[in-house]
């Protein structure tokens, strides 16, 4: 059963599939496990991004096709949900035709794209799609009549998802678990800390959307690990490895490769119709800016390439990290304020380069990232075990 | 073919003729096809006297893409190696300069250009110098370890940047720096109803300086031999006993200053600068190179003439449209010749 929803592919690894099940547990419970709007805020991101770094991975990581037009797409169709629910008002079939619209552009777009540049190389894609993505950016904010410009959209969503909805009118109660074992950590009796960890979680439409986030996250990381595992998937690994030889076996490369970024572009703009209708707001930073695409490039490498696995590491860590990274540099530069450049280095605001740096060096010694580093010391452990195993057979034997 | 039809009728009417020879043209000397069709097409829709001052201001703009991008397609000719960092270079060079400028702020703000010089060259000397050292440790640290796997040159240049545009930050912090654009170079010369900016004179002279320089070196040198070879065969040159790492290290090297000596002239033209400038200018750089043909550099020469010119006329016929224009070409060229311009490297 679960070898055949996981398609095959485990995670080989106790650690990395403890990891996967406490983010599994963590996002389905999402909400009744952590208190407050930051928290309930950065998981509906992380359901966001799991989908979006997952298509991404399936670029870069199984076909080799580096794209800087990825959230391009995702722009594409959080506009398109945002603007549809603007011309036909908050209603669900609006919202259908925004999410069908926002796909169909994208499929359009990817196509071209890619019959056009990837025919001759692919590396060519990397520069075109730069190119074109800043494009994109420079016609969302000229034509600000259309799309508001640098202010964005405003998204109305059907009331069902909005936060005056009520599912029921009796609240639940949630319980907060990192400030229980926080508080008994700290030495507070248990039973007063297990009385005050628990709050009321209001049944209402954000709710509602979270569990819509939740499950097509869910389910579309699911549908990619099926993908990625069938025998197209083999195809766009066996490009990966040696394109000259997968065209001698008689396959179209040009068609594989372009159909690779056609699902990774229909998929990316999936969630970010689903961004739209998340944050109820839309602007060109939070969508479609090259900033955004580099954050999505550190979320796949340092998760690892090639594995979709990595997409789930790649976006929790990061995400979680854009918060508590600045706080721990906010500390550093506290304890360095006698330096002024050492000072100026740990400066919060100057986190990216810090990840910068993490970055380069995660490519240079862990191309594999997280998930390739913890399947690696699984097999050695497993390797070192088998030959203990084979010794003590050969000394029972003697 | 057409050679007896020609026989039969000596005289055909002269726009046939015409458009025969642009078609020998396009396919031959697609560069001057391109610079010809960019430059007189606007010619319908703007006044002469206009289009004669857009022209000279967009061969400037042109010009200073052109100082910006040869050292990236140089690089990629010659040993395939995709810098994306490249245009960090441009930020740093930009930066530098309003550095030293503004040191000199004294020679900057002199009313004559002699003593304005006095200020001028230091600085584009300090970005030359710091930027070819930083490409030096770029090469080594960040290209050296991943020669041989684009993607992860991708990743790799795009981490470095990064980490410059940040360093960049660091020092000069995040709110935009203005630059000082020497008084010699601030007005404009007046020849009847045009105004020309002298500063847009001076990038004309010296991109057309740079680019004269490196044909000389590329055709009429040894190094130049090497690397026109390297472009074509990077083996064989090894073979022959050349070490071409070293070459390419020098190549980069050079590129890299370029690039900052391009950022410094920029500097002075926008006359306010941010640290995402390289990232912005970047595009525009690699739109060239694509169209030019990586590889070349006279390819990479008209391309950024031609990118300037449609920057311009656009950005007057169309304002909304400037900033896609140069893209809109990249994918007209594409389709016409998917290899760009003038093809160097097989791809």
């Amino acid at each position: 059963m679960l070898r055949a929803l996981l398609s095959d592919d485990l995670p080989r690894s106790r650690l990395l599939a403890a990891i996967l099940l406490a983010i599994l547990i963590g996002l389905a419970g999402g909400p009744f496990l952590f208190e407050g709007s930051v928290a309930f805020r950065t998981m509906s991101m992380i359901c966001i991004f799991i989908i979006v770094v997952a298509s991404y991975d399936m670029l870069i990581g199984y076909t080799a096709v580096v794209s800087f037009a990825h959230m391009m797409f995702f722009g594409l169709g959080a506009y398109s949900m945002a603007i549809l629910l603007r011309e036909l008002g908050p209603t669900w079939p609006a919202a259908a035709a925004g999410l069908l619209v926002g796909q169909a552009l994208s499929l359009l777009l990817a196509l071209l794209l890619g019959l056009l540049s990837l025919r001759v190389r692919a590396i060519f894609f990397a520069l075109v799609t730069l190119a074109v993505a800043y494009s994109f950016l420079q016609l969302l904010t000229q034509f600000y009549h259309f799309t508001g410009g640098e202010d964005g959209v405003r998204v109305r969503t059907p009331a069902e998802l909005g936060p005056a909805f009520r599912l029921a009118e009796s609240p639940w109660q949630g319980f907060n678990l990192f400030g229980f074992i926080g508080k008994v950590l700290s030495g507070e009796p248990v039973d007063e800390a297990w009385e005050q960890s628990f709050f009321t979680v209001r049944l209402t439409g954000r709710l509602l959307m979270y569990y819509l986030l939740f499950g097509s996250s869910l389910l579309l990381f699911l549908l990619m690990l099926r993908m990625m595992n069938s025998p197209f998937g083999r195809i766009l690994q066996a490009i990966r490895e040696n394109e000259f030889r997968v065209e001698a076996l008689g396959y179209r490369t040009v068609l594989y490769r372009t159909a690779s970024v056609v699902f990774a572009a229909c998929f990316t703009a999936f969630a970010g119709a689903l961004f739209a209708l998340s944050t109820r707001y839309v602007n060109p930073e939070t969508t479609v800016s090259f900033d955004l695409m580099v954050f999505v490039l550190l979320m796949t490498v340092i998760g690892g390439m090639g594995t979709l696995y990595g997409a789930v590491i790649g976006a929790s860590l990061f995400l979680i990290a854009e918060n508590y990274l600045q706080d721990l540099l906010r500390l550093l530069s506290g304890w360095a304020e006698g330096l002024p450049l050492l000072a100026a280095l740990f400066h919060p605001s100057h986190w990216l380069l810090w990840f910068g740096l993490l970055f380069v060096a995660s490519v240079y010694f862990f191309p594999q990232g997280v998930v390739g580093q913890l399947r690696l010391w699984a097999a050695r452990r497993h390797r070192r075990r088998a030959a203990g195993a084979y010794r003590q057979a050969m000394d029972g034997s003697n | 073919m057409t050679a007896p039809n020609q026989d039969i009728q000596p005289k055909r009417n002269l726009a046939a003729r015409l458009l025969q020879g642009l078609q020998r043209l396009q396919q031959r000397q697609p560069h001057y096809f391109l610079l010809l069709l960019i430059t007189l097409v606007p010619l319908l829709f703007i006044r002469p006297d206009i289009w004669l001052m857009l022209t000279i201001s967009g061969a400037a703009m042109g010009l200073l893409i052109f100082i910006m991008a040869s050292g990236m397609t140089l690089t990629f000719g010659l040993m395939s190696v995709l810098n994306l960092g490249h245009g960090a270079f441009i930020a740093v060079g930009a930066y530098l300069g309003a550095a030293v400028l503004a040191f000199f702020g004294g020679k900057a703000a002199a009313a004559s250009l002699v003593a304005n010089l006095g200020a001028i060259v230091p600085a584009l000397l300090a970005a030359l110098l710091v930027a070819g050292a930083l490409g030096l440790v770029f090469e080594r640290l960040i290209i050296r370890p991943v020669y041989d796997s684009h993607p992860k040159q991708i990743l790799v240049t795009v981490g470095g940047a990064i980490i410059i545009e940040q360093l960049i930050q660091v020092i000069w912090g995040a709110s935009p720096l203005p630059v000082i654009r020497p008084q010699g170079l601030a007005g404009a010369i007046v020849i009847g109803d045009m105004t020309i900016e002298r500063f847009r004179l001076l990038a004309v002279v010296l991109g057309l300086a740079i680019y004269w320089v490196m044909l000389r070196v590329i055709h009429h040198t040894k190094v130049g031999i090497l690397i026109r070879a390297g472009v074509e065969s990077t083996e064989m040159v090894e073979v022959l006993g050349y070490r071409i790492r070293l070459l390419f290290m020098a190549v980069f090297v050079v590129g890299s200053a370029l690039a900052a000596f391009g950022g410094v002239l920029w500097g002075m033209y926008q006359e306010l600068i941010t640290a995402q400038i390289g990232a912005q200018l970047m595009v525009l750089v690699i739109v060239v190179i694509i169209i030019g043909g990586l590889g070349s550099v006279t390819g990479c020469f008209f391309a950024s003439i031609c990118v300037g010119l449609l920057n311009l006329y656009v950005g007057y016929l169309i304002p909304p449209l400037a900033g896609v224009a140069a893209v809109g070409l990249l994918v007209a060229v594409l389709m016409w010749r998917p290899q760009g311009l003038i093809p160097v490297i097989r791809v």
